[in-house]
């Protein structure tokens, strides 16, 4: 793209050779499973994955015939970061889309359209949240850490080739996964999804990400390693024992797609939710605080409010998170001590999300006029306040007695959200905002207003979304306790549904809003891309540009 | 066994981690450590556009 000629290439390094190798293992492999495979479904996606893996050998021949990937220790690889916010966007969109499409199942049920399976809302419920978390928040992660890490480590990102099988293993993986949901390939495991091919596909990218990261720090020009990527390693090193323990299980075939999980009954209900709800605490909270603690610094040109704050609210995130995944099997066969830790530890993660939030915060001190005046700090800064807002409504939620009403109900689903859009959706916009002119060298993005506007359109539906998910969990809460004076039950399931059909409404119009939002910044993203800016924006601040001395 | 093993994981366990987190506290706390943190706060206030070198010295990148 737009490297500067002359620049040092890696030729066939043994990085290059070992991806080669890997796709080629690969396509042999699918080759195999659309041949024998014991299933009709994965003999279909063995083809896909094929198509992955041919697609994957050409790109590496293309780039050893350009004489293998620029691997040039004076400049930062920036074209792994561009690849990752466009990833991101386009992922965005997708996942953002699917989840206004089975909002509108449930409001309107004819839309499952019962004709063809894969329509259904059970096959669109994992595409959709796997295709906001892993593929939306995932890039976002990729792209924000690989930059984060060689700027404040003042150095290229390690590894050679080894990034790129990142970044390109990444999506494949997501492909993978949401090709399977669509035609019936699942584990049943929430956010665990992914059959067992898939999860050891990302089980060596993931590795080879923790090492790339691992590299670069390793050979930082930087005493100090900066928080920002405490909160990245810890979210790579989590994610990858997580991902590894619960999806241990035994292939049924070596070339079908159907497996069984190590584990059974409540150990297995245990051992999903310390992944499930760790996943919520070290990928949709400890990366994105990563990402806090770099973009909102660099973008209002502050210092972090205190940096001794941030290394406690580092420690003691990961020392409690680790234990509050319990808080989700209240009224289980869990032994009821077990129930009792992981809520006493849920309730103690307000110390170090508030103390995070404050930190995010505050750090705008001194330059609070930034939030009448730039947008993107506006989206920031509120992003923060939803964090410490979803993290307030948490662990009340995970007192057993407030359980009892809001488990099971649309009360759950409107707190994700509130988490979701607000502080993990916006802290990503936010930084795409920062990083899409500082990328490619623009002056600011093609339209200040379409920033805001995707702001208070976003937000407006962000409200919508968890106030009538509020009202419409706790009524069904509430209904689904009341007694009639026989002792029997008041209301029958499919009343309480009915009753909800307003809220699934607002809510649909709430998740269109926020598509909006991001459709219009895709478009902002696009021009600016382009070079369409011809209003220079004093907030950014061009990485070309020295910083003037003091 | 089940006792060894229950008696290091859980006592064990919590004298590990309470010893580990004084230690961060002390280590976040330590006055001393103030020099240090206030540079390390002001790290990506003070980057540049391109990496260190090893042929450059420090003064050639921090424009300050």
């Amino acid at each position: 793209m737009s490297i500067a000629q002359g620049l040092r290439r890696a030729g066939t390094d043994p990085s290059t050779a070992a991806v080669f190798i890997i796709t080629t293992l690969g396509a042999l492999w699918s080759l195999f499973a659309a041949a024998y495979a014991p299933d009709a479904a994965m003999r279909g996606q063995s083809w896909l994955i094929l198509g992955g893996f041919l697609t994957g050998i050409i790109m590496l021949v293309g780039v050893i015939a350009n004489g293998g990937v620029i691997d040039d220790e004076r400049e930062y690889n920036e074209n792994l970061i561009k690849a990752g916010v466009i990833a991101t966007m386009f992922w965005g969109i997708a996942g953002l889309l699917v989840g206004v499409i089975i909002a509108l199942q449930l409001a309107f049920p004819v839309l499952n359209i019962e004709a063809f399976g894969f329509t259904n809302f059970g096959r669109l419920r994992p595409l959709h949240t796997s295709a906001v978390i892993f593929a939306f928040g995932g890039n976002a992660l990729l792209a924000t850490s690989f930059y984060v890490v060689q700027r404040t480590c003042r150095t290229r990102i390690a590894g050679g080739i080894w990034p790129w099988f990142v970044f390109w293993g990444y999506n494949f993986f997501i492909v993978i996964a949401a090709s399977g949901y669509i035609i019936g390939i699942t584990q049943s495991k929430e956010y665990a999804e992914p059959e067992w091919y898939a999860d050891l596909w990302l089980t060596l990218v993931w590795v080879v990400y923790l090492l790339v990261f691992l590299g670069t720090l390793w050979k930082r020009k930087e005493p100090h390693i900066y928080v920002a990527n405490w909160f990245y390693l810890a979210f790579i090193v989590t994610i990858a024992v997580l991902h590894v323990v619960n999806n241990l299980a035994m292939p049924v075939s070596f070339l079908g797609s159907r497996s069984y999980s190590l584990f059974a009954g409540v150990q297995d209900a245990l051992t999903q939710w310390w992944y499930g709800h760790n996943a919520v605490g070290f990928f949709l909270t400890a990366g994105f605080l990563g990402i806090m603690y770099y973009f909102i610094p660099k973008r209002v040109q502050r210092p972090v409010y205190s940096y001794r704050l941030s290394i406690i609210h580092f420690w003691s995130l990961i020392f409690i998170y680790i234990w509050a995944g319990p808080h989700h099997l209240h009224y289980t066969a869990l032994p009821e001590w077990a129930q009792t830790l992981g809520m006493t530890f849920s309730i103690m993660l307000w110390m170090p999300s508030w103390g995070g939030m404050i930190n995010g915060l505050m750090t705008l001190s001194g330059a609070w006029d930034k939030l009448r005046t730039d947008p993107v700090v506006r989206m920031l800064v509120l992003s923060v306040a939803f964090y410490g807002m979803s993290t307030f409504e948490g662990p009340v939620m995970s007192i057993r007695a407030v359980n009892a009403l809001s488990h099971y109900t649309d009360w759950t689903v409107g707190h994700v959200h509130s988490g979701a859009l607000g502080w993990v959706g916006f802290i990503s916009f936010g930084a795409m905002y920062c990083l899409v002119p500082w990328l490619w060298k623009r002056k600011g993005m093609h339209s200040k207003a379409l920033v805001d506007w995707h702001f208070w359109i976003a937000t407006f539906g962000i409200l919508l979304y968890i106030t009538s998910m509020w009202v419409a969990g706790i009524m069904q809460g509430l209904m689904w306790r009341a007694y009639n004076e026989l002792g029997f039950l008041e209301f029958s399931f499919v009343e309480t549904v009915e009753a909800m059909h307003i809220q699934y409404i607002i809510r649909a119009v709430g998740g269109l809003l926020y598509l909006s939002g991001a459709l219009i910044m895709a478009y902002n993203v696009y021009r600016t891309i382009k070079g369409d800016v011809t209003e220079e924006d004093e907030h950014v601040i061009p990485q070309t540009a020295a910083i003037p001395a003091q | 066994m089940y006792e060894t093993l229950s008696t290091f994981a859980q006592t064990g366990g919590l004298l590990i981690f309470v010893l580990l987190f004084a230690g961060v506290l002390a280590y976040a706390l330590w006055p001393r450590n103030q020099a240090k943190f206030d540079a390390a706060a002001n790290a990506p206030l003070s980057e540049s556009d391109a990496p260190v070198t090893s042929g450059q010295n420090e003064d050639g990148i921090h424009v300050r």
